[in-house]
């Protein structure tokens, strides 16, 4: 459905009182609603059911035959901080130098990046924004796909994110031995052991008189004293289970798992450390040669029933918007319809550090929905309406401004024949 | 003692012809689901009846014949296999990249038969691949049509017998990044044009002598020098060689409907294309056809102003347009890929579902054989649990002529049919996607920017 401008028209977002009516809403928490009105005032959902009383002063959107869901939350992307994957100077989400956790996703989010309308439109109405490379790239932040500023788009939630050393062979061409492998797990976890030691100890100090600025330890001092999460991205099961138990030696508090592709191998494990988990990509090949091809797709749906905690990402940055079909995938190869749509709502709200504001249609919450056609797993589903915040944000993005200029497109003049015939005398 | 030498020579070329190879065929009866035909639409409760690797009857209440297996397929749904036409999967090496032109080299030398994405490929109902030449120059090298007979060790029994020949073309930032790493021609579009005009004049020029000496009834006449480069682009001036043209931007896709018509080449099939939908009604015009992507977009700033819109609007405006993966991963559900035609555009089931069977068929120039089913048509067949297009569509089997490749009941983790002896530890390969997933620059590019590391087609 390609709602685009009108000729010169520029469609703004809408801000204020909005009542949905005759919808089927899917709160995901409490239930569905088949027939149900939601009103929204001022950002926050004010009324969700079935008798719900419609103020006189607000907007009334009749949405009969279409369905209401929490806008869907990406648990891993670089979102707004990269737009042309193979220019470097469009990139911002890798800085140099192996240990930067000072380094804020936030700030470097381009608000304007044309990407994020593309994403929006499918649905998909939060991030979760990674720096990646090294060791401690830096601090992740959750962003609402809506606002002209990085603090406008801020949805509540910093991370610190960790990349945990790899025995995963990365790259085809280059075979390590196992003795170099292990060799270079030793060298890198005695660099972070180190790098965690004086977090710990400047934790103690931080408030003397003549400790000096040092910004990439104090950035791991939250993390220290449990006030700020850490997202440990591993993925090997050796890996895996390698940070549980490093993990539970520091004692940190707040610890999110991310990535696990191999997390099907040791879900026991995982389930049993207590660790929520952000996986994906799904739609990915199985990481070892002798895997089941449905290895990936499989992945959450067996740590979903392990009992494990389980929110899902795309791992993509202009294709967020294949969220709804990552999750489908995990739902078609064993996690189940719901699962898969906690997987991508509450659950990815709630392991962000968000739950209380954002993930599920509730009294209370922040109005971030999006109205769609059906189940906006299946791929023909259209989206027609979109709330990020409480904004009614315009359903248009440049791919929807293209389909409509190009659809049917001037033919143009032709040059090779003249405009008109001159008739000689 | 002649006579002996005679028979046991002819003893010798019969016992070699015995063993001369063809591909394994099979006879299977499929039962009572729904036939999506894709030109004749969907049949339900319909059988298909397949005898030596062709569909032979397609009804309902058919009875197996004798010694044939019958399938049960009751609420499942039968497609022809699918046809990705963009693949590097099952290929040792990928770009000739020394020269920008390299029309000699073929895929055909460095087919891999143990390449377990072939299998993957099958659970996800693929049965045919284009595996392609990479980008690295603006006359690549050609390619080869294959059947997925996962199992075959022989190279030569992956083809796709018959199939007619085709070669890779490049254009824009691909080929122009390998040449300005080699500080040689073309590093912009305008030479990458003149790369072109002047291959194809030169081509001319070599066609001229040979004639010219076959001609000749001079008894001292001496040949001109062999050239199998040249003389595979005079095979694609004589139309004998299909061009599948790697390209993004709208004026290099209208530069090349340019070049062609200068020199009188009536068929082409433009790859990605992801500006297509800009020239659509030039293509039309031309006849050109368009293998696109669903919604990649943005890893390169020539397809920073695409639409996912694109395949719908070059449908709409009468191109022939199929969906391909150019990606291990992507092929796996390109039946997913194929119905985002219907989210971004309004295609009907039918026209989706051709974007990935009877328009690359028909686009490699196989459409005689397979893309639908159809009496007499090749046995490469799908059966889904789900209606294909519908994101809980799990493949159930796959079959190409009409035998039994991948079953899902019947499918064991482990599918490699070698390993290496002398690996040590099992290798884990984590989601990189430049690794597995994008091929098209591999061994090519000298040096690229850090951020290729995701995309490279």
């Amino acid at each position: 459905m390609a709602i685009a401008q009108e000729d010169d028209q520029v469609l703004k977002a809408e801000y204020g009182k909005f009542a949905l009516t005759n919808a089927k809403i899917y709160t995901v928490t409490k239930g569905v609603i088949e027939n149900g009105t939601l009103v929204i005032n001022n950002g926050i959902i004010e009324a969700v059911g079935a008798n719900v009383q419609i103020p006189n002063d607000a907007k009334v959107i009749d949405v009969a035959g279409k369905e209401i869901y929490p806008g869907m939350i990406d648990g891993g992307t670089t979102l707004g901080l990269n737009e042309i994957g193979s220019i470097a100077e469009a990139q911002d989400y890798r800085e140099y130098g192996a240990i930067t956790p000072q380094m804020e996703a936030l700030t470097a989010v381009n608000p304007n990046a044309v990407t994020i309308p593309v994403t929006r439109v499918s649905g998909v109405t939060t991030v979760w924004t990674m720096p990646q490379g090294g060791v401690l790239p830096g601090t992740a932040a959750a962003i609402n796909l809506f606002g002209y500023t990085p603090d406008q788009m801020y949805a509540g939630q910093r991370g610190i994110v960790m990349n945990f050393p790899s025995t995963a062979g990365g790259r085809r061409w280059r075979r390590l031995s196992e003795d170099e492998i292990k060799k270079r797990q030793e060298r890198a976890m005695k660099e972070i052991n180190e790098t965690w030691d004086k977090a710990e100890l400047y934790a103690k100090i931080e408030n003397a008189e003549d400790v000096r600025n040092y910004p990439e330890i104090e950035a791991l001092v939250p993390v220290v004293k449990g006030e700020t999460p850490i997202f440990i991205e591993v993925n090997a099961a050796q890996d895996i289970l390698n940070a549980i138990e490093w993990i539970k030696g520091r004692g940190y508090k707040q610890v999110v798992l991310t990535g696990v592709a191999e997390g099907w191998r040791v879900a026991d494990e995982i389930a049993e450390s207590g660790y929520p988990v952000i996986a994906g990509p799904v739609q990915a090949i199985p990481t070892r040669s002798s895997d089941s091809f449905d290895a990936a797709y499989a992945n959450p749906g067996i740590m979903s029933k392990a009992g494990v905690k389980v929110a899902l990402r795309t791992m993509d940055n202009e294709n967020a918007r294949n969220l709804p079909y990552h999750a489908g995938f995990a739902a078609a190869y064993g996690m189940g319809k719901e699962e898969a749509l906690k997987a991508i709502t509450i659950n990815a709200a709630e392991i962000l550090g968000v739950g209380d504001q954002i993930g599920s249609i509730e009294v209370g919450k922040k109005a971030n929905f999006f109205v769609s056609t059906g189940d906006p797993f299946e791929t023909a589903t259209k989206i027609t309406d979109l709330f990020i915040d409480g904004y009614k944000v315009p359903m248009t993005s440049r791919h929807i401004r293209l389909y409509d200029e190009f659809l049917n497109r001037a033919t143009g003049v032709d040059k090779t024949k003249p405009a008109i015939e001159i008739k000689k005398k | 003692m002649k006579t002996k030498n005679i028979l046991l020579s002819l003893l010798l070329v019969l016992c070699t012809s015995a063993f001369a190879q063809e591909a394994p065929k099979g006879d299977v009866l499929f039962k009572g689901g729904t036939v999506l035909t894709i030109t004749n639409g969907a049949l339900e409760n319909t059988d298909v009846l397949v005898r030596d690797g062709k569909i032979s009857r397609i009804g309902k209440g058919l009875r197996a014949p004798n010694g044939v297996e019958t399938v049960d397929i009751t609420g499942k749904f039968l497609m022809p296999g699918i046809i990705d036409a963009h693949s590097h999967i099952a290929g040792s090496a990928i770009n000739e990249g020394t020269s920008q032109v390299t029309a000699e080299v073929s895929m055909e030398d460095v087919v891999d038969p143990y390449d377990v994405s072939i299998y993957r490929a099958l659970a996800g109902g693929v049965t045919s691949i284009h595996l392609m030449h990479g980008s690295a120059n603006v006359i690549g090298g050609q390619n080869e049509t294959m059947k997925l007979r996962w199992g075959q060790t022989d190279p030569d029994m992956l083809r796709f017998e018959g199939a007619p020949r085709t070669i890779k073309f490049a254009l824009g930032e691909n080929p122009t990044r390998g040449a300005r790493a080699r500080g040689i021609q073309p590093q912009s579009r305008m030479g990458i044009e003149m790369m072109l005009r002047n291959s194809f004049s030169e081509a001319q020029e070599y066609e001229k002598r040979w004639k010219a000496y076959n001609a000749s009834k001079d008894p001292k006449k001496v040949a001109p020098e062999y050239d199998l480069r040249m003389q595979t682009l005079v095979d694609i001036l004589n139309g004998e060689v299909l061009v599948h043209c790697h390209s993004y931007r709208a004026d290099e896709i209208y530069m090349l409907l340019k070049v062609f018509s200068d020199f009188n080449i009536p068929r082409l099939t433009f790859q990605h294309a992801n500006e297509a939908y800009k020239v659509a009604p030039e293509l039309a015009a031309f006849g050109a056809t368009a293998s696109v992507f669903a919604d990649w977009w943005a890893y390169k700033l020539e397809v920073y102003y695409s639409t996912a819109y694109n395949a719908a609007i070059l449908h709409e405006n009468g191109v022939l347009t199929s969906i391909n993966s150019d990606s291990g991963e992507l092929i796996r559900h390109l039946f997913h890929e194929a119905a985002k035609t219907q989210k971004y555009g309004n295609l009907s089931d039918d026209e989706a579902l051709a974007m990935i069977t009877l328009n690359p068929a028909k686009q490699l120039g196989i459409d005689n054989r397979v893309g639908s089913i159809e009496v007499g048509k090749d046995a490469d067949i799908a059966i889904f649990d789900n209606h294909p297009l519908s994101i809980y569509a799990v493949p159930q089997m796959t079959f190409v002529d009409g035998v039994k490749y991948f079953d899902i009941n019947n499918d064991k983790a482990d599918q490699r049919i070698y390993i290496d002896p002398e690996s040590s530890i099992e290798e884990v390969t984590l989601f990189e996607k430049m690794d597995y997933n994008h091929r098209c620059m591999e061994g090519a590019a000298i040096f690229f920017g850090q951020n290729l590391i995701n995309h490279q087609h």
